[in-house]
């Protein structure tokens, strides 16, 4: 093998694997700020952006509307799904133990899943829209990866400035720290955790927008991008956005290099490796704090 | 200003309040005293409508209380500045000040609220940007009624502000609460610290086991038998 440096291949790699890790960043995004705040693991979160994609495919491939504009849709609809899981099925449930949430947003998951069969048919669909690729040197990027990737920076970086510089943000992330105390302060517990929802959702709902443009739809798609977002969560210590940031690169370079070294399979058995054994050195994540 | 007319609160199936009426008037500083577990958390709790009213009637200027939400109670010109300050201890003090100043109301009023409340406590400017939760109790404490006057209240909830600091911080608590009234703030405070309060407030109610044993003046209070025997040990 030659020496990797040198090799344009093995750079296209790496900026392969950088531009999945900023699209796993913005998947880690909505999952990590519901947890922050409602402390509740949203199991289902992948098959909200199947459902994401699923409107944004039919309203542009079926009734002809504009791509930017049913992508506009598509993140109304999974916000609105967002409100309605917490709304409906959450909330009810909050108090209880915390094992019921998981197990109740699991069976979401299959209920989803299966309700997607029925409705759409298992069949594989693509939106078929290319922007083709950029050539730097001898290395090939794809459009659409490095519009995935500027559009999930861009996200972090307006979510990052709303949760600090206005009075929702802010109490949003009061909420988490103190709830109880949150009424004297004219906050409506209730409310705001519905507004994180629906924010949780518009996050998966803008996964949704870019992943369309990625990959193949179908009703299990969810099940791909579910366990490696969870884990990126987890690595990154669940609640904390930016750990999820910074494991979300990890997690796409090591897919990348394994894909490199190896067949791309062996990226993810080495991703899955390196996440057992962090979870063994630090349970907490790389930013949780501990417990 | 605030009335309570006949009022019972609890937790469940126990009663924390029996039957408490009581009356703070527009201008005056009025001390709830009592010992631990008497009830006097439970009784600012229940005017921030925190917990349910089981009986009685409570009113700020003339409206009724009782069915009013309480993330509402603040809109109306009351702020309840809670036991042992909680304070958002990784938000910034600017940002826990952000917080006091939430409602839709008091947004508006932002900038000239947080030159006063800055203007007031000094230190707290100084510290602005710093984590609310790595500060000592007594800044803690300043930042805690500094995040009550953000929503411009006209009466002020305070829950044993002096409760677990240094004696010297104690009687810097006690001077921040005699300025608040200077203000021009209506106060019902809540203490422990007998002896201090009633040389802070006009008015005070003894609290015992979740009913009023004994109300009066400051002097008065400080002069009765019982209170002196009982509370501050002469
Ligand atoms: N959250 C709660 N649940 C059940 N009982 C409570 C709760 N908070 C207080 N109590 C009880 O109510 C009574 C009054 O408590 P509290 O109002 O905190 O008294 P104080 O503030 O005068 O020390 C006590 O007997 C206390 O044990
Ligand atoms: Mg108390």
């Amino acid at each position: 093998m030659d020496f990797p440096l040198t090799d344009p291949f093995f750079w296209e790699t790496v900026i392969q694997g950088l531009l999945f890790g900023g699209v796993l960043a913005l998947l880690s995004l909505g999952l990590n700020i519901v947890f922050g705040v409602i402390d509740v693991v949203w199991i289902c979160y992948a098959e909200l952006i199947m459902l994401g994609m699923y409107t944004i495919y039919y309203l542009y491939s079926d009734f002809g509307v504009p791509l930017p504009l049913a992508m506009v849709a598509g993140v109304l609809m999974v916000a609105l799904l967002g409100a309605a899981l917490h709304h409906f099925i959450i909330r009810p449930i909050l108090h209880t133990e915390p094992i019921n949430q998981l197990l109740v947003t699991g069976g979401v998951l299959f209920f989803l899943q299966g309700f997607a069969t029925l409705a759409f048919s298992v069949e594989f669909r693509n939106l078929g829209v290319s922007f083709g690729s950029i050539e730097a040197g001898d290395m090939y990027i794809p459009t659409t990866r490095l519009l995935a990737f500027v559009v999930s920076l861009v996200a972090v970086v307006v979510l990052w400035l709303f949760l600090k510089k206005t009075y929702l943000g802010t109490a949003i992330r009061a909420i988490s720290q103190d709830r109880d105390i949150m009424p004297l302060m004219g906050v409506s517990p209730g409310k705001i955790y519905l507004v994180t929802s629906a924010l949780g959702g518009g996050l998966a709902g803008l996964g949704a927008c870019l992943l369309v443009l990625l990959y193949d739809i179908h009703p299990a798609i969810g099940l791909t991008f579910g366990p490696i977002t969870f884990m990126v969560c987890v690595m990154g210590g669940l609640g904390n956005m930016i750990g999820g940031f910074i494991a979300a690169f990890i997690f796409a370079e090591f897919i990348a290099l394994g894909g490199f070294y190896a067949e791309i399979e062996w990226g993810y058995v080495m991703a899955f490796a390196f996440f057992i054994v962090m979870m063994f050195i630090r349970p907490q994540g790389i930013l949780g704090s501990k417990s | 200003m605030l009335e309570l007319k006949n009022v019972s609160a609890g937790y469940g199936t126990f009663q924390a309040l029996f039957d408490v009426s009581l009356e703070v008037r527009a201008g005056e500083a009025v001390a709830v005293i009592g010992p631990n577990g008497a009830g006097k958390t439970s009784l600012l709790r229940v005017i921030s409508k925190v917990i349910d009213l089981n009986g009685g009637e409570i009113s700020m200027e003339g409206a009724s209380l009782n069915e009013v939400a309480a993330h509402r109670i603040i809109e109306l010109g009351i702020a309840h500045v809670p036991e042992h300050r909680r304070l958002f201890p990784r938000l910034t003090v600017e940002e826990n000040l952000k917080m006091g100043g939430f409602i839709a109301d008091a947004r508006a009023h932002f900038d000239e609220r947080l030159d006063y409340v800055y203007e007031l406590f000094p230190r707290m400017k100084e510290r602005r940007h710093q984590l609310a939760g790595t500060m000592s109790g007594g800044e803690q404490q300043m930042c805690a009624i500094g995040r009550g006057l953000m929503s411009g209240p006209k009466l002020l909830l305070l829950d044993e502000p002096s409760a677990g600091l240094a004696p010297v911080i104690v009687q810097q608590v006690f001077d921040l609460v005699r300025r608040i009234r200077q203000e021009g703030y209506t106060v019902l405070i809540v203490e422990q610290n007998i002896q201090q309060v009633l040389k802070v407030v006009d008015r005070a109610y003894l609290l015992e086991v979740g009913q009023i044993k004994m109300s009066g003046s400051s002097q008065e209070l400080l002069e009765n038998d019982e209170v002196r025997r009982a509370y501050i040990g002469l």
